[in-house]
């Protein structure tokens, strides 16, 4: 093991050591005064993207035995995972301002988490992604189930846990069929011995392996927690498996097909594209009727996992890959940004029905055009974030051949667009109850802010992030 | 310049986004100057502009996303930039006209000014990405302002009106990217596609283009039977968003067909070009005669739109039909030029009918029954004055405007779909035949008591409706430098075709 090994694990060093750091910070700082825990936590997070960006321009290698690769892939996911995780701890501030006696904690359970979440893209071994899953999942059965005395936060909990559970251990049973097949879970060797393995088997670790993997990014049909999850735990907590749990889901997903599997020996591809249309029509079918915003926000996520697959079924050429992490990195400051207004109102209104937010755009008018162009943004329409990762990802469609699965995506975002713009409805057409400005808490407004121009950036000149998704995927392979 | 164009009014709409919501003078004085500065520019532009060039002038190429081939890529000709100037015009009156305006005046000024801007880029871009982009962002303004200052049942209005459209988008978005696909180098270059011609040995990938195009500028233009959407957008909007949607974007769905359908995938539209004017003529008969049944005043003049934008129609698919037929080449450029001539009137005319409608039921009637009123031009001289004259101009009167634009249609039309045509031009009956009776039943007969105290025009309202009266005269008299510059245009188009 060399100095060069140790630097380049050195963000996962940076993230163990603040969280620990946070913790004993924690137990000097009393009950309603932990932001010097916050601070110290967004400022961390931040601070890895120094040693991150040193390694972009890097050659790709794999270290400690083989078992975690550095390259561009595993690097844009350390970026968008120290991102999102320094907005979601910002936007927590406000969560818990009414104070409670395990916030400081709740800090430090995210940066944890976001050190297994970048070990899972990571990770170029199935024992070392087993444990990164595993060490996400924990996480998050914790951070969902945080408000104690809420019974929807206990359900919500309970329910990842036992969906959670029972879905890894398929997902390892799919491991340890691989490993059976050709004695090794280097993800590297694994692929050559592939060729002699008979196709039913192949198939069956696949399919295994696919549920641990579609139940992080809550792919139909492994997506049932997704909405009591979502409604039940603390919005920022839902805020984040949305966004940081899915995209590392999906970095998986993509290392071990792409890497692993020959499509010419099974064909997965059209799996993956049935699974995407399925996923986008029934998570939009299902939003349509929901009242809650986090739950409607949670079926519309189902519907955005089934988009995100077309990058995986239409991996083939240079839109694919680079579409989906566009579309992650976008989708990314808009869905955080929904919830974080939705953390707003939620607080403010004391309801997260979307019908309760009725006139909110003449009390608060900022967060309410924020919303806007987040739902806007959802839906599709230019110029801004996700609008470009759908372009980007419908290119890639077509230029695989799947053009029914083109259409398919864009007879979704039309239906899309009725309860995106139902949101918008409540905000700017129906009449307030009343014309009080609400309280806007200066934390979140940064994080909305940020999130804002995010969606807009991202979407107005998206070139930079082209060329970091580019160089990410000519390295996957090694 | 073009640029200035285009965001001279989304400047000036975040700039009143940053004003204090109690200085509304002073908003509405920030959203006029900048309306009209993009007026301005845009004249001004002519005077650089070589009228008899069919070429795109004062082009502006930028890269702006090179790894993917888009380009911020504007460029104007004797098609686009007569829609420009209309659209900074019809901008500015509506504005004069919302100067009452009372209600989330902030709001409105800056969807309106961001509505100008997109509807502007539309019209000069010659990129496709930047097409999509400036198409779709003409979307939302109209949506909250439909959904937001509307009628009665503005909320359903306006998600039809958004859902239908959207619709369309994506599949132009589809049709967008198969033809990005099949160039070689993939470009998003629409005088480059032109020129490449990427889908012209594959009949099956063409099709699927075209019908991506034609369903995203039917919807938007509208023709029968994607036009359902209109009557509902029309009547719920409020008066200026009204004359902004019938005068200038459905003119965005014409335009579609002769920009894009048309140059870009010649011998496909030709093969279906027939169908295409079917689909016209339906719209021309099916919208005079609901028209004539409606009683509701603003219903009636959405309706004439569906006929008139018919009229329109017919002279693009006559050009259609007349591809790769050198005889013909006269006849297609006669039935362009007559509609894209019709474009320009129908939005000058049917921007002043909306706001006709908008005077009598804003501020004073409150209602829009055809037949509740009765001898009204006793009453409100100078109101009926100006309301004759543009219904008049509607029906193609000559010595107006309309009727210069329906006659080179049918001219040209003539050459390439006699007996269509023939059919066409009795639709002009019927619509002769509504607004002769609208204007028999409001303006003429015996004066209803109930309206015997409704002021004439006010100031305001002059300023709105003068210009447009003017510029119907003035182009119905003399067309010629208008028709000129059209014509450079479209003779290059159909040169293009052989």
């Amino acid at each position: 093991m060399t100095a060069a090994d140790l630097w380049s694990f050195a963000p996962e060093f940076w993230l163990t050591a603040l969280a620990v750091l946070m913790l004993v910070v924690d137990l000097f700082s009393g009950t309603g005064r932990k932001l010097a825990v916050a601070v110290l936590g967004i400022v961390g997070t931040l601070l890895v993207l120094i040693p991150i960006s040193t390694m972009v321009a890097w050659s790709p290698r794999v270290i400690f035995y083989n078992a975690v690769a550095v390259d561009g892939f595993a690097i844009f996911f350390k970026i968008l995972v120290a991102v999102a995780t320094a907005l979601v701890i910002l936007a927590s501030i406000d969560y818990f301002r009414a104070g409670n006696r395990f916030e400081g904690e709740f800090y430090a359970l995210l940066v944890f988490m976001a050190v297994g979440l970048n070990l899972m893209a990571a990770s170029a071994d199935l024992i070392l992604l087993a444990l990164a899953i595993e060490f996400v999942s924990l996480m998050s059965y914790v951070l969902a189930g945080y408000l104690k005395t809420n019974e929807k936060s206990n359900e919500a909990g309970l329910k990842y846990f036992l969906f959670g559970a029972a879905a890894s251990a398929v997902m390892l049973f799919g491991f340890s069929i691989f490993y059976g097949l050709t004695g090794s879970t280097n993800l590297y060797d694994i692929a050559p011995k592939l060729a002699q393995v008979s196709p039913a088997a192949l198939w069956l670790a696949v399919g295994m392996m696919l549920a641990g993997f579609g139940f992080k990014i809550s792919m139909v049909p492994f997506h049932q927690w997704t909405p009591d999850v979502y409604e039940g735990a603390p919005t920022p907590v839902a805020a984040y498996l949305s966004v940081a749990s899915k995209a590392a889901g999906f970095a998986a997903l993509i290392r071990v097909l792409i890497v692993v599997v020959n499509p010419q020996q099974l064909n997965w591809v059209l799996l993956v594209a049935i699974l995407a249309a399925v996923s986008m029509t029934l998570g939009n079918l299902l939003a349509l009727p929901q009242r809650n915003l986090k739950r409607m926000l949670a079926y519309s996520s189902i519907s955005h996992a089934g988009f995100i697959l077309i990058g995986v079924a239409a991996y083939h050429g240079n839109f694919g890959t680079p579409g989906l992490l566009i579309y992650l990195f976008g989708y990314t400051f808009t869905q955080l940004g929904a919830f974080f207004v939705a953390t707003l109102l939620g607080q403010q209104l004391g309801s997260d029905d979307i019908p309760a937010f009725a006139g909110v755009a003449a009390r608060a008018p900022i967060p309410a055009l924020l919303m806007a162009v987040f739902m806007l943004s959802l839906t599709g329409i230019p110029p801004t974030a996700v609008f470009f990762g759908k372009y980007y990802l419908l290119s890639a469609a077509i230029d695989n051949g799947l053009l029914w699965l083109a259409v398919v995506a864009i007879v979704n975002t039309v239906i899309s667009l009725y309860y995106y713009a139902g949101v918008i409805r409540a905000m700017y057409i129906m009449p307030a109850p009343s014309t009080a400005p609400l309280e806007e808490p200066p934390a979140l407004q940064v994080a909305l802010g940020v999130a804002g121009l995010g969606t807009i950036i991202v979407g107005v000149y998206p070139q930079p992030l082209i060329d970091l998704a580019r160089s990410a995927v000519l390295l996957l392979k090694l | 310049m073009l640029s200035l164009i285009v965001f001279l009014p989304l400047a000036g709409g975040i700039l009143i986004l940053f004003l204090n919501k109690a200085s509304e003078p002073l908003m509405k004085r920030v959203a006029l100057v900048a309306s009209s500065a993009s007026l301005l520019v845009s004249l001004y532009a002519l005077t650089s502009f070589r009228i008899g060039s069919g070429a795109m002038q004062l082009q502006e190429v930028y890269r702006w996303i090179p790894s993917i081939g888009v380009n911020y890529h504007l460029g104007t000709d004797g098609l686009s930039l007569p829609l420009v100037i209309l659209t900074g015009i019809l901008s500015v009156v509506s504005l004069i006209y919302s100067w009452r305006i009372d209600l989330r005046l902030k709001e409105y000024l800056f969807l309106f000014l961001l509505l100008q801007t997109g509807m502007v880029g539309v019209f000069l871009s010659l990129d496709f990405f930047l097409f999509y982009i400036f198409w779709e962002i003409t979307l939302v303004p109209m949506y909250f302002l439909i959904g937001i200052w509307g009628g009665p049942r503005r909320e359903y209005a306006a998600i039809k009106f958004f859902l239908y459209t959207l619709v369309g988008s994506l599949a132009m978005l589809l049709a967008i990217l198969i033809m990005y696909f099949n160039a070689t180098p993939h470009t998003f270059s629409m005088l480059e596609l032109i020129r490449q011609q990427p889908l012209s040995g594959q009949p099956v990938l063409a099709a699927l283009a075209f019908w991506g195009f034609f369903l995203s500028f039917a919807i938007k233009v509208p023709m029968w039977p994607f036009h359902t959407w209109l009557p509902d957008a029309h009547v719920e909007a409020p008066t200026a968003a009204s004359v902004i949607l019938a005068g200038v974007l459905l003119k965005l769905g014409t335009y579609g067909f002769v920009r894009v359908s048309l140059p870009m995938l010649p011998e496909t539209f030709k093969q279906y070009a027939f169908f295409v004017a079917i689909l016209a003529l339906l719209g021309i008969v099916y919208g005079a005669l609901v028209a004539m049944a409606q009683t509701d005043l603003k219903k009636l003049v959405a309706y004439s739109s569906v006929n008139h934008m018919g009229y329109v129609m017919l002279g693009v698919a006559a050009a259609a039909g007349a591809v790769g037929d050198p005889a013909l080449a006269g006849a297609a450029a006669t039935a362009l030029n007559g509609a894209v001539f019709e474009m320009l009137a129908h939005g000058v005319i049917t921007g002043a009918l909306f706001l006709i409608v908008g005077v009598l039921y804003d501020y004073r009637a409150h209602t829009r029954g055809v037949d509740e009123f009765g001898g009204l031009w006793s009453a409100l001289p100078q109101y009926g004055a100006v309301t004759i004259m543009a219904m008049l101009a509607s029906l193609g009167l000559p010595g107006l405007m309309g009727f210069v634009a329906e006659f080179l249609i049918f001219l040209g039309s003539f050459g390439v779909f006699p007996y269509l045509t023939a059919v066409a031009v009795t639709g002009v009956v019927f619509t002769a035949g509504m607004f002769l009776w609208t204007i028999q039943r409001i303006f003429l007969g015996p004066l209803n008591p109930r309206w015997a105290a409704l002021p004439d025009m006010d100031l305001r309202e002059r300023f709105a409706l003068v210009p447009l009266a003017a510029l119907m005269v003035m182009f119905g008299i003399y067309p010629k430098p208008l028709i000129d510059m059209i014509n450079a245009a479209m003779t290059g188009i159909v040169t293009a075709l052989r």
